[in-house]
């Protein structure tokens, strides 16, 4: 009878104390994200669809080969040596013509892998993660341009007297990317 | 009814000389259309509240999408369940499974009929108004089985099965408690149950007698929770073992109607609950403006305010606990409630004849009021005492 009554007691209690906890809970605030017209803030390397700058591109294809599902393609020929010399934003004259430069999305595991060769830093992930498509086929991105702008004279040379200094330490990051990048092609 | 009869008979001129069956159907339209659309729009309402409150007390929003703040979904789930297919399982009985779904909602609509909205507002002031209340509450109960059985499914048929056991066990500590008010008043009428609690606050059934009637009242809200078969009650549904219970082969409007009869229902419970504990449409206050001018005054307000409260502690209850048991559920009907219930009946009546004075708030006057104020005023106390204490425990702790 007194274990009984101890258990009713309880019973009732509990129930008490659980609805304080809910009604806590009723004035806290939600933890709801509205996801179009809200978004999250996004880390600042975060690694969602990859951008590609064609014009500083040189052909080199070492993104290409770094790709460990090998979704990206690229088909570039020797410029002939009569078109006038081009060259990236770093300064590296390009040499080869990129013709096709494809990135199948669809594919792509976002290592960010393909990035690091990159000798001219032409290749990158930005934030933008909303690119849901309804064709897979949509997900095949080309980059390769018929009216690219290229830079028609060394950016170095142009600013060599103000850069200089800048210049100097960006030339030590350089050297082991362009052994390889010479292996390249 | 009467009143809209009168009502009628004063504006129409020639009202009293149709025949009475025409008369009466006359009278019966307007409180029957209002019912009507208490029914259809109220689940509207409180499914939207519902969805809410269970958002806001998971931190979550709840329907934002469709309109404003969500507030059309409901509408749009409403529509969108009226034009979906009316799916016949294979091997079920189609008349049983069609008639099924009507017998709950009128189950749960029949309620409404004695529901004292105002002192003139009451479709029918029934001298057994309690006693109907009751025996038409259980009709849902043959609509359950009905449709677990007609279902030709074996979860439904559990639910069926469980939904039976669980309203006639909780139908028991109900009737007792309901025998403790109708001792007290010494009438089955709606309308003389809440006029018997006019005054105010203190006057209520709640506090009557004041440790008693409280745990009656707490003993009536358990037992009603369980015959709408709400959470912690909702063994009959149980979606984590029975897919859906009883309505689980029911699609479209039918399952529509389950719906709209279980929140119909949990109206006319907590609209029950309310007339015979909380004064019913009497204001709690002891001022006469707030009851309001004119034959309906505020009555509605209050009664479908305070109804409104208990739906809302149902809702409340629904997403606090956990679903019991079908052996825990008996326990709590046969062992705590009905045992408590049968105590309450026998000392209620005791102190209803004895002492046998005038107005019979001997036991209140000198007991109850001052052991409710003592209990109130030490709580208050308490809550101030532990703020005081902490705070002064954390400065301590920061010096």
């Amino acid at each position: 009878m007194i274990q009984w009554a101890r258990d009713v007691w309880e019973g009732v209690w509990t129930v008490l104390v659980g609805m304080k906890i809910t009604w806590r809970h009723l004035f806290t605030s939600s933890v709801t994200l509205q996801y179009p017209e809200e978004k999250w803030q996004l880390p600042p390397k975060s690694r969602m669809r990859l951008f590609m700058k064609y014009e500083d591109c040189i052909g080199c294809g070492q993104c290409a080969r770094a790709c460990p599902v090998s979704c990206i393609y690229i088909k570039a020929e020797k410029r002939p040596a009569t078109s006038p010399a081009i060259f990236a934003a770093n300064g590296q004259p390009i040499k080869l013509d990129v013709s096709v430069f494809d990135i199948d999305m669809s594919l792509c595991c976002y290592c960010n892998l393909c990035t690091y060769p990159c000798p001219t830093f032409c290749l990158y992930m930005t934030p933008d993660y909303e690119f849901a498509t309804g064709n897979l086929t949509e997900h095949l991105y080309r980059f390769a341009k018929k009216d690219a702008k290229f830079l028609m004279e060394d950016p170095k040379k142009k600013a060599a007297p103000a850069g200089a200094a800048p210049a100097a330490p960006a030339a030590p990051e350089n050297p082991p990317a362009s052994p390889a990048g010479a292996a390249g092609p | 009814m009467d009143f809209t009869y009168r009502l009628l008979s004063n504006i129409v001129p020639g009202f009293a000389t149709l025949p009475d069956w025409l008369a009466i159907a006359l009278a019966a339209i307007v409180p029957a259309s209002v019912i009507i659309m208490f029914m259809a729009l109220g689940p509207i309402v409180y499914v939207y509240a519902e969805r809410k409150i269970a958002g806001f007390m998971q931190d979550r929003l709840g329907p934002m999408r469709v309109g404003p703040y969500g507030l059309l979904q409901t509408i749009a789930d409403a529509i969108k369940l009226l034009f979906k297919e009316a799916i016949f399982p294979a091997g079920a009985d189609k008349v049983l499974f069609v008639i099924a779904p009507c017998l709950v909602v009128v189950g749960a609509f029949l309620g409404f009929v004695v529901v004292p909205f105002g002192s003139n507002l009451q479709a029918a002031d029934l001298d057994v108004g309690v006693f109907y209340v009751v025996a038409v509450s259980s009709l849902s109960t043959v609509g359950l089985i009905m449709a677990g059985w007609a279902s030709n499914n074996k979860y439904a048929l559990f639910g069926a099965m469980r939904s039976a056991a669980q309203i006639v066990s909780y139908e028991i500590p109900a009737v007792m408690i309901l025998l403790t008010i109708v001792m007290i008043v010494g009438s089955l009428s709606l309308q003389t149950i809440v006029a018997a609690q006019s005054g105010g606050l203190p006057y209520w059934f709640l506090f009557r007698y004041f440790p008693l009637m409280p745990i009656a009242f707490l003993i009536f809200f358990t037992a009603g929770l369980a015959e709408c078969n709400r959470t912690p009650f909702d063994i009959p549904e149980a979606e984590s073992e029975l897919v859906a219970g009883f309505h689980t082969e029911y699609s479209g409007f039918f399952f529509a109607m389950f719906f709209m009869a279980e929140y119909t229902e949990m109206f006319v419970i907590s609209a029950v609950a309310s007339v015979l504990f909380l004064g019913g449409w009497q204001s709690p206050f002891p001022w006469a403006w707030t009851q309001g001018i004119g034959p309906v005054g505020f009555g509605p307000l209050w009664l479908i305010g305070k109804a409104w409260l208990l739906v809302f502690v149902m809702m409340w209850l629904r997403w606090t606990l956990p679903r019991l048991r079908v052996d825990q559920l008996m326990y709590v009907a046969w062992k705590v409630l009905l045992p408590i219930a049968l105590v309450l009946v026998v000392v209620v009546g005791g102190l209803v004849i004895w002492p046998p004075t005038k107005d019979g708030f001997f036991w209140d006057r000198w007991v109850g009021w001052p052991l409710t104020a003592g209990l109130v005023l030490s709580l208050l106390y308490g809550l101030i005492a532990a703020r005081v204490w902490n705070a002064r425990r954390v400065r301590e702790l920061a010096a």
